[in-house]
């Protein structure tokens, strides 16, 4: 009797969290299903068939495999993925490794200005990369007569933008690290550089592998810097706008999106291979590490961020004085104009409208995801929808965002449709947004948890402490600071996203982004800039307040870390 | 509260117009230039202050894109300003709902479908010409070209940008002329050897002429329009219409099929061709559907309306997918950046 009266609730409990676990599980598989599996599933479908809508096979695959182009594309498309990420992973990591493991001067300036690409949409990057390196440009003679439109333009450009993403991923790998290893090497006194070697590197390896894939697969699918800076050099990318865009063959667009897609199941794979391997790098007992003063490491690491952030700078600021001169590069004399724009579709609403919409996919995004990562991460719900939710959620990655908004299009369009209604609204935005941005955050996410030890639910388990009281007092505690990050990231991103939201905006929802794209159509560059420009300061702003807020919040809850 | 209950009728009005079903309300997509638009749409605004219209503005390729897509569940009542080729496809895929709007009999009979009652009305065309910098042109040592066969000289190598005829309507237009110029023989052989003075393909129409006039390419194969808003810009180009002819498409409006508000619509189609209206496309453009005697646009070329030569928009319809399918196994394959 007194047994199982004691046993009872904590099976009761045990039921709960269970259920608890199943409905979150449910809920974001639901949220995958609608917003990003059924829109690139009707891709899937439309590879299969002709331009009437009848089923043909794989009679596309054979007529685009023949013609002999996609191996000259799919070429293009490996070599400058490849070299981009050699590039930013190497960048990258020298620059989370001095952000969280050194003690240089000016490391919350050097966080922010890390982050600054990201707030600029990839038209002002190619302005920017134009007028330095481009055949007008100042710099040309860098480039030692190759032109700056084609791979070189595209590898630049992409290494701006995928930058700030493999920081942030490297960033929470590095954050996280028990001291005492770093005290035992000390007592054992093992080298700097075998540390380094020995205990640093292993440790990150998989934020390392995440970072790589996320470079490798975002720069694979991008056609915004292939199509503004890349010149004819032919990237899959570039051909399933030429499909698309320039000949509306949405059947032949498809093929070449799922042959796109490619690199995401090879991904995947190689995601799963490495995590299995991966142990939790902050085990129950760990002490937070604080970097020591290292005054040589620490000035060499402050020179290399500050050369960095110049680079970043120097792109951006030539993107400004482009919206400020009357014409380049014959007239040179400074004006307010181009910040007068008068053109049909394109005033103040769009920002505001691009501010909604950040605003809500950090905030609805930002919840969901965690919750699906820890969905993931934790081993209560069943192995399998865990295995479908963690592939679904690194889908988006490798869908370029014109595949996923032209699948969004034709889905919801499918006459009979319930989320029909929601077409030409807000929400359609923030869904497909969502969507299309969820593989850093959902990474992020995880890296962090993986740094939780399970043992800390199994202890919570074994003393009958719910899961919800373990997860807020343990895990949302901890992994605060990717959190917060995560909300961030997701804002950043919807002011600037473009290609994802062009087929479906409305009169009423269209974006900055969008509106800039359309001032550069109409002739003026300077415009498109100085719109672009806006949407920077508007961005670094938010930015700027999210870093005041995190300061306070991260003081307050994270004192276990000690001496941050 | 005031400002309360009128955000509420507010949205509300926008669920409403989101159905698509309220009277006074119009959807309309454009392809037009949105500088150009934005005048015309304002002009529609005083004259007819009763209809409401959402103009939706994208590029050609993706409001196309977009219309396709929504084939079963069409969103807009009207298309107004986009191109007679994509008007074609659109009437082909029995998309367009035929109306033959008040004063249709003043068009010039090029700007009409040959169907009755038009799927379409043309408003005004548009043409090609080349961006020609003369500061650049005079560093390098590079003449002037007058024809399409100059661009062909070696002075040229490197020099000469323009538009991907696989994604640019722009680059596609000045194919099909060459080919219904010179027959597809001479053409291809005129294509092989411009393709040796190519630096880049471009995936829009307009930006061939922006780069000549920041002095990127000594010579742009563009839009005129482009051309002279460039120049007017303070950029030192020249803007030339070659010799031999220059082809030429339309911007021209239809009502869609499943239009909920038709009444409207028609009223948009009637001005769409109004004198009013072609008075404002005279001022905006370079030739009109209907002759209007207005101040011609600053620094494009007065003989465009000679030198276009006539457009068979069916053959162009048909052959659009050959020829660009020719185009890109010559030349897009191959089309490395040159050094």
């Amino acid at each position: 009797m007194t047994l199982a009266s004691g046993l009872r609730p904590m099976a009761l409990r045990r039921d709960r969290d269970d259920g608890l676990m199943r409905w979150l599980l449910l809920g974001c598989g639901a949220f995958m299903l609608l917003a990003l599996l059924l829109p690139v599933g009707m891709i899937l479908v439309r590879s299969l068939q002709d331009s009437n809508g009848v089923f043909v096979g794989l009679a596309n695959y054979r007529s685009y495999f023949s013609t002999g182009s996609p191996w000259q594309s799919m070429r293009n498309s490996l070599l400058v993925s490849s070299i981009t990420t050699v590039i930013v992973v190497v960048l990258a990591f020298a620059y989370a490794y001095a952000l969280t493991r050194t003690q240089m001067r000016w490391r919350g300036f050097f966080r922010v200005m890390a982050l600054v690409p990201l707030l600029s949409p990839s038209l002002l990057k190619a302005i920017g990369l134009v007028y330095w390196f481009g055949n007008k440009g100042l710099l040309k003679s860098v480039l030692m007569g190759e032109s700056v439109y084609g791979p070189i333009g595209i590898i630049m450009s992409c290494t701006l933008w995928t930058f700030p993403h493999a920081v942030l991923i490297l960033i929470t790998a590095l954050t996280l690290a028990d001291a005492r290893i770093y005290e035992a090497a000390a007592v054992l006194r093992t080298s700097g550089p075998r540390t380094f070697f020995r205990i640093t590197l292993p440790a990150v390896r998989y934020g390392l592998i995440g970072a790589a894939i996320v470079v490798f697969v975002n720069v694979f699918t991008d056609f915004g810097a292939a199509k503004v800076i890349g010149g004819s050099y032919n990237v899959l990318a570039t051909d399933i706008y030429k499909e698309v865009v320039g000949q509306q063959n949405f059947s032949m667009g498809a093929v070449v999106s799922v042959v796109l897609l490619v690199p995401a199941v090879f991904a995947f794979v190689l995601e799963r291979l490495v995590a299995g391997k991966q142990a939790a790098a902050l085990g129950a007992r760990a002490v937070a590490l604080v970097p020591q003063p290292r005054p040589l490491v620490d000035r060499l690491m402050f020179g290399y961020c500050l050369l960095v952030t110049l680079f970043i700078l120097a792109i951006l600021g030539m993107a400004q004085l482009a919206a400020l001169v009357k014409f380049w590069p014959y007239n040179l004399s400074l004006t307010l104009k181009h910040y007068v724009f008068d053109v049909q579709g394109v005033g103040w609403e769009n920002f505001w409208n691009s501010l909604t919409l950040a605003f809500w996919v950090a905030s609805v995004g930002t919840p969901l995801i965690f919750m699906g990562a820890y969905v993931v991460e934790k081993p209560r719900a069943d192995m399998l929808g865990r295995t479908l939710l963690h592939a679904a959620a690194l889908l988006p990655m490798a869908v370029p965002g014109l595949v996923l908004g032209l699948g969004t299009l034709l889905f919801i369009n499918q006459p009979g449709n319930p989320l029909g209604v929601l077409y030409g609204s807000m929400a359609i935005l923030v869904i497909n947004t969502l969507a299309h941005l969820y593989t850093v955050p959902h990474l992020t996410a995880v890296t962090a948890l993986k740094q939780v030890d399970r043992e800390f639910e199994a202890v919570g388990a074994s003393l009958k402490v719910p899961m919800l009281a373990v997860f807020r007092r343990v895990t949302l505690p901890v992994c605060l600071p990717a959190i917060l990050d995560i909300w961030i990231y997701l804002f950043l991103n919807a002011m600037t996203t473009l290609s994802a939201v062009i087929f479906l905006y409305s009169a009423d929802t269209k974006l900055a982004s969008v509106a800039a794209i359309h001032l550069d159509e109409a002739g003026s560059t300077a415009s498109a800039a100085a719109m672009a420009t806006l949407m920077v300061y508007a961005s670094l702003s938010v930015r700027l307040l999210h870093l005041g807020v995190s300061r306070f919040v991260l003081r307050r809850a994270q004192a276990w870390r000690g001496g941050v | 509260m005031l400002f309360k209950s009128t955000r509420l009728l507010g949205a509300l009005s926008l669920a409403l117009a989101a159905l698509g079903a309220q009277a006074g309300q119009l959807t309309v997509y454009s392809s037009a230039g949105a500088d150009v638009l934005k005048i015309y749409a304002d002009q529609f605004a005083k004259t007819h202050p009763g209809i409401k219209v959402n103009w939706v503005r994208d590029s050609t390729g993706i409001l196309q894109a977009k219309l396709m897509a929504e084939k079963d569940n069409p969103r807009a009542d009207l298309v107004f300003g986009h191109t007679a080729a994509n008007m074609v496809a659109l009437s082909q895929a029995g998309m367009l709902t035929p109306y033959a709007p008040k004063g249709m009999e003043r068009l010039n009979a090029m700007y009409l479908p040959k169907s009755s009652p038009p799927a379409w009305v043309g408003m005004y065309g548009w043409a090609s010409a080349i961006c020609f910098n003369t500061i650049e042109a005079k560093n390098a040592n590079v003449p002037k070209p007058v024809k399409w066969t100059d661009l062909t000289q070696p002075a040229f190598k490197g020099k000469v940008t323009m538009p991907n005829p696989a994604s640019s309507g722009t680059g596609l237009l000045m194919v099909n002329a060459w080919i219904q110029m010179w027959g597809e023989e001479k053409a291809w052989a005129f294509m092989d050897k411009l393709h040796e003075n190519i630096a880049s393909y471009s995936h829009s129409g307009d930006k061939p002429c922006e780069q000549a006039g920041a002095g990127e390419y000594v010579a742009g194969l563009s839009l005129p329009v482009r051309g002279g808003k460039v120049k007017s810009a303070g950029a030192p180009i020249e803007v030339i219409v070659a010799e031999e002819g220059t082809g030429w498409d339309m911007q021209a409006s239809a009502i869609l099929k499943g239009s909920k508000n038709l009444d409207d619509a028609k009223v948009l189609m009637d001005w769409a061709i109004s004198t009013e209206a072609m008075e404002a496309y005279g001022r905006n453009s370079e030739v009109t559907a209907v002759p209007v005697k207005v101040p011609r646009m600053e620094n494009v070329p007065a003989n465009i309306a000679e030198k276009m030569i006539k457009v068979d928009f069916d053959w162009v319809a048909k052959e659009q997918s050959r020829v660009v399918a020719e185009w890109r196994k010559r030349y897009d394959n191959k089309s490395e950046p040159r050094k």
